[in-house]
């Protein structure tokens, strides 16, 4: 179909909001009406994110679908996407059917708010990866997290107060850095543009503290060690699919943050810092997979295998390499997948069980043998097993920080074996062993709906492993062109500066 | 087409055994995976005769995988002698598995995953053997190693048997951490991981050094020690040795097949395949000779006192590994591959012969509660000698002998000719060869020999395996008398070059399989001594005087516990590894997660907090909060703008 008229970002972008709208007027005892809704709602958004990637043109490394309205004075209502934010905007529409099909029973109460708070979350979202506008990305980026809150504070586990608050005012800091920060870069270009302010050369200093005031915005959101500790506390207290969201596309809004604003925009800076992020990000690695070691907690265990994760990310983004930037981009579609299904993997037996203990468990695979072999597959994917795309983009980052400092890759490559240690641990003390427990007795295998939510994730795991073609081919030309100004950028510095 | 045929049948068995096994039932899901292997398996030999007597190499294009900048990495199968060599050893080994396991797993109720895990690693193993590019090798290596985990655990109620699959995983990584830097190191020097690109442009690196974590270090011996680091983790070398005994939780049969035949020889295959790069560190192959030697003497005195019958067998496995990477290390890769060969044969014959021997004791596999065993399973006890004859060597020189006669010899002559300093290779092979002859025998006398000390209900119960298990025994049994004997000249006679094609790559001064064929006349018998006076003593103690073990680890008692103990290998990486690893990540957790961060964080919480608390409502009290603070942040900016004249 071609839709190279259609404001395409604009439909993705607000259609969950009408969905949201429409719930609105339902009565409020129709929650089998409101879960149909919000799942229509989410299908259909999905399919019509299709045809951007169905549109795309991948050897183009601009910005395509580019709309452009006059909205406040230099504030533009500009929306477009690129080979990276593609891929996010695709993940989202596609992870939010199967949120809203996990919340299905689970969810009991205020059904419909519910709904409502997923719908408008999906839209703000996926209005983040299509903004192209400071502020309008400030708008979906902070506001993103209020239905965040709610769905943490009004559907979350007993604990939500203090989680919730943990989570504001981390994020609370960062976010005001971020918009003073948004605030000089407008009096410096005057412009709130993204594509101009991408090809603004800032000043080296000025760079640095610009640098710094997203720094902390992103870094609370990646999560990166020491900011982190909100994170298992708001996994541990969400409901299943707000765990889903959180880990597989909130966390992802620092990754993209750095890959859009902080390399391009302020390349003197990056690297400079760049030793910052690599020893944060090593200790993210190393320490966090340590913590998951001796967790009780399923969901904690996880929450903190996604720091370690997010810790090759940060680490190849600022390698500045193709391989490094690729995989940091693979590995963020691909804990996408994985950290969502290992949630929703947690939220069947915590729907089963009502307890998040590990040692509640043990030899489940008794009873419940197709839910073991697809847990399998996931902590395997967890662990960056070849085969599994958990491991393309391991081992693209490390490929990447290898070029860029030997030490960094040595020791964050230790990350590889104590993955193994914390997942198989995991694996081996819910699943395997004797079965004795009497509550785990009455334990019944996935339902037809479970299989339904997980198996499109073990296919793409799988096919991702093999054949990740797909997903590098559309990022190739914007990761390029991403590499090579942000060389250029540094080499007319270096020139400058040895200048006689 | 015959190429992909042979590596994808197993997988395809594997997928119709592990999905539909519950739906198609056991017999069907253990015919299938059987009749796949066995397939794939003549196939093989027909391209062995192809590849390794005709000279056709080959190299299929699958599909891209890993693409990214300069990175350039596909699936596709590369098929020179080399490639043969392991394709008949994985396929042979792995179908006669398959085989036997419908008879000793027939008690099972999982046997559809049992043999889809078979096949599954029989597909993994192929597709390390027939990589290209160092990735798919790597993608093999840990696939292996996945199967490996699952079936060591497949008792899963076992906790010995999770513990063991869990340890054999984790170590394997340890190794993986070395061969993922090596591959990264390579990529960073070379541009590529492609194998053909690396061999040819490798010389262009000899004499260069680059920087690894703050070091000047010699590019190639870097490279190659990192990546030997991953065969030493997969081939169970010393130092990574730790989870191969251990992994003898596993059923007999995956025993024989991927801890004995097939997956750690891993290690040995790829030093072999990288030769190009390996011949041009001749640092980095004294290291490897160095570990290989220490292996194949260490693991030979701990197998001399253990008393479960898998594990005398598992340590004489990681001792013969030893002997193939002395091979590799004097630059003898033929002699290695050789012996691979052979042990894959008599090994596999060892082990599955001792599945039959606890199948018959219904499960039992502690040697002192065995003995006289000869009369109930005489086919077993055969075939059993047969392999024990093969393992330690058994031949004339200059004349015949069986398998391991030709391949291990050899591996000693090579030792002896590379010179390496005061002989140590030579001299450590040679005592290892006398260890071996003994422990090897210990088992067959104590198993089968003397009367009996199993209890009366076992022993006269004690029966005879079903011919699906004895039939692979018989056929294993006729690899490992002739396997030698036939081979001898294709892989390390005089020829060997027209046979190895440019599989094997030997560096210029690099003259050791002709020299291995000069050796004096003494070394040719000194391992045929240390065989002998082996056996001697096995005779003596087992045989003629039956008190003479006990009296002798009286009087050697600290020695003894040494040995008995593993070196204590297990309890030094406890101390050293796990237990530092756990209260480290405790410490971390409550002390600087909680304490320091949280700490701060709550502290800050509690004074904005109080406010709050009593104006708002609890829950929604922060949304609120943050809603409003994003406003005036929002009028903020807006303001802003309007004072610099915009709106």
């Amino acid at each position: 179909m071609n839709i190279a008229n259609a404001p395409i970002l604009t439909i993705v972008t607000f259609l969950p909001i009408a969905g949201a709208i429409f719930l609105a007027f339902l009565p409020r005892d129709a929650t089998t009406n409101a879960r149909y809704v919000a799942l229509w709602t989410t299908i259909i958004t999905f399919i019509v994110s299709i045809l951007i990637w169905t549109n795309f043109d991948s050897s183009n490394a601009g910005f395509q679908f580019v709309e452009d309205r006059a909205w406040l004075g230099p504030i533009k209502y500009k929306m477009g996407v690129d080979g990276i934010s593609m891929l996010f905007v695709i993940l989202t529409t596609f992870l939010m059917p199967l949120c809203i099909l996990a919340s299905w029973n689970s969810i009991e109460h205020r059904v419909k708010e519910y709904m409502i708070a997923f719908l408008v979350l999906e839209s703000l979202m996926i209005g983040v990866f299509c903004a192209l506008d400071l502020v309008l990305f400030y708008l979906f980026f902070e506001g993103g997290l209020i239905p965040m809150f709610l769905i943490i504070g009004v559907w979350g586990g007993p604990r939500r107060v203090y989680a919730s608050f943990k989570f504001f005012l981390y994020t609370f800091l960062g976010s005001v850095l971020m918009l003073i920060a948004m605030m000089s870069m407008y009096a410096f270009a005057g412009t709130t543009d993204i594509p101009t302010l991408m090809t603004t050369k800032f000043p080296a200093d000025m760079q640095w503290w610009l640098w710094l005031a997203f720094f902390a915005s992103f870094a609370v959101k990646m999560p990166m060690w020491p900011l982190h500790t909100w994170l298992p506390d708001a996994h541990v207290e969400a409901p299943t699919a707000g765990s889903v969201v959180l880990a597989a596309i909130l966390l992802k809004m620092g990754g993209y943050g750095f890959l859009r604003f902080s390399l391009p925009m302020f390349p003197l800076a990056s690297q400079e810092l760049a030793p910052l992020i690599f020893s944060m990000s090593v200790i993210a690695i190393i320490a966090t997979s340590l913590i998951a070691l001796v967790q009780h907690d399923i969901k904690k265990l996880i929450a903190y295998s996604s720091v370690a994760h997010m810790g090759y990310v940060t680490m190849g983004i600022f390698t500045f390499t193709t391989q490094g930037v690729d995989g940091a981009i693979f590995q963020m579609l691909s804990h996408g997948i994985v950290s969502a299904a290992l949630f929703l993997c947690v939220g069947v037996v915590y729907d089963r069980m009502h307890t998040r203990e590990i040692s509640a468990y043990g030899g489940i695979v008794e009873r419940m043998p197709i839910y073991a072999a697809v847990f399998m597959v996931f902590t395997m994917a967890n662990v960056g097993l070849p085969g599994t795309s958990g491991f393309v983009g391991e081992f693209l980052t490390l490929l990447g920080a290898f070029k860029a400092n030997t030490l960094v890759a040595a020791l964050a490559t230790v990350g590889v074996i104590l993955s193994a240690a914390y997942a198989l641990w995991l694996y081996r003390r819910v699943v395997f062993g004797e079965l004795t427990k009497p509550a785990l007795q009455k334990l019944t295998d996935m339902t037809p709906r479970e299989i339904a939510i997980l198996a499109p994730l073990v296919v793409l795991t799988v096919l991702f492993g093999f054949y990740p073609a797909p997903v590098l081919d559309v990022t190739a030309a914007s990761v390029k062109q991403l590499v090579s100004n942000y060389e250029a950028a540094v080499n007319t510095a270096t020139a400058l500066a040895t200048a006689p | 087409m015959i190429y992909t045929a042979i590596v994808f049948l197993p997988l395809l068995g594997a997928l119709v055994a592990g999905l539909f096994g519950r739906l198609i039932g056991d017999r069907p899901s253990e015919l299938v995976t059987t009749a796949f292997l066995l397939i794939a398996a003549v196939l093989s030999w027909v391209v062995f005769v192809d590849v390794a007597l005709g000279h056709n190499t080959a190299r299929v294009p699958l599909m891209r995988w890993v693409t990214s900048g300069e990175l350039d990495t596909a699936w596709a199968l590369k098929i020179d002698t080399l490639t043969a060599v392991m394709l008949v050893v994985v396929t042979t080994v792995s179908s006669l598995v398959h085989l036997y396991s419908i008879g000793y797993m027939h008690e099972d109720d999982s046997r559809p995953r049992f043999f889809a895990y078979l096949s599954l690693f029989t597909f993994a193993m192929l597709m390390l053997v027939t990589s290209d590019n160092l990735l798919q090798m790597f993608f093999g290596w840990e696939g292996v190693g996945l199967a490996s985990y699952l079936l060591i655990g497949f008792w899963y109620k076992k906790p010995s048997a999770n513990a063991a699959a869990i340890k054999a995983f984790v170590v394997n990584r340890v190794g993986d951490f070395g061969f993922a830097l090596g591959i990264f190191g390579l990529f960073y020097v070379f541009k590529t991981i492609n194998l053909d690109a690396l061999f040819a442009a490798a010389p262009s690196a000899v004499g260069k050094t680059m920087n690894f974590v703050g070091y000047d270090i010699d590019i190639l011996t870097l490279l190659c020690l990192l990546l030997f680091m991953g065969a030493m983790g997969k081939s169970a070398q010393f130092l990574l040795h730790t989870w191969l005994p251990d992994a003898m939780e596993g059923p007999t049969p995956v025993s024989a097949l991927i801890h004995a035949a097939t997956m750690v020889t891993a290690g040995v295959f790829m030093v072999a395949r990288l030769s190009p790069l390996f011949e041009l560190a001749p640092t980095a192959l004294q290291f490897v000779t160095f570990i290989g030697a220490i292996t194949a003497f260490f693991a030979a005195t701990v197998g001399l006192v253990q008393n479960d019958i898998k594990r005398v067998i598992a340590y004489s496995t990681c001792s013969q590994l030893g002997y193939m990477f002395v091979a590799c290390g004097v630059g003898a890769y033929g002699v290695a591959i050789f012996h691979l060969f052979t042990h894959a044969f008599f090994k596999a014959l060892l082990f599955l012969g001792a599945g039959s021997v606890i199948h018959a004791m219904h499960h039992e596999q502690d040697m002192r509660n065995m003995g006289g065993l000869a009369p109930k399973i005489r086919f077993t006890w055969i075939m059993m000698l047969i392999g024990t004859l093969a393992l330690t060597g058994v031949g004339i020189p200059h004349l015949v002998g069986f398998a391991g006669f030709h391949s291990k010899d050899g591996i000693i002559e090579a030792a002896f000719a590379a010179h390496t300093a005061h002989n140590y290779a030579f001299w450590l092979l040679v005592i290892a060869a006398f260890m071996t002859s003994f422990y090897s025998w210990r088992l067959i006398f104590l198993t089968f020999h003397g009367p009996t000390r199993a209890d009366h209900h076992a022993f006269d119960h004690a029966h005879e395996s079903p011919p699906v298990m004895l039939v692979p025994l018989a056929v294993l049994a006729v690899g490992a008398v002739l396997a030698g004997a036939v081979f001898t000249e294709f892989f390390i006679g005089h020829h060997y070059k027209e046979f190895w094609g440019p599989a094997l790559f030997e560096a210029p001064d690099n003259h050791v399989m002709h020299a291995m064929h000069e050796v004096p006349e003494w070394v040719r018998w000194a391992p045929f001594v240390a065989m002998l006076s082996g056996l001697g003593l096995a005779y003596l103690f087992y045989i003629v005087s039956p008190t003479l073990p006990a009296r002798t680890a009286a009087a050697f008692r600290p020695l003894y516990l040494f040995f008995l103990n593993k070196w204590y290998f297990d309890e030094l990486y406890d101390f050293l590894f796990v237990r530092p690893a756990s209260a480290i990540g405790r410490a971390l957790w409550k002390g600087v997660d909680g304490a320091v961060i949280d700490g701060t964080i709550d502290g800050t919480a509690n004074t904005v907090g109080w406010a709050t608390t009593k104006v708002v409502k609890l829950q929604t009290g922060y949304v609120f909060h943050y809603a409003f603070a994003m406003l005036i942040g929002i009028a903020l900016v807006i303001t802003y703008f309007m004072m610099k004249g915009g709106i």
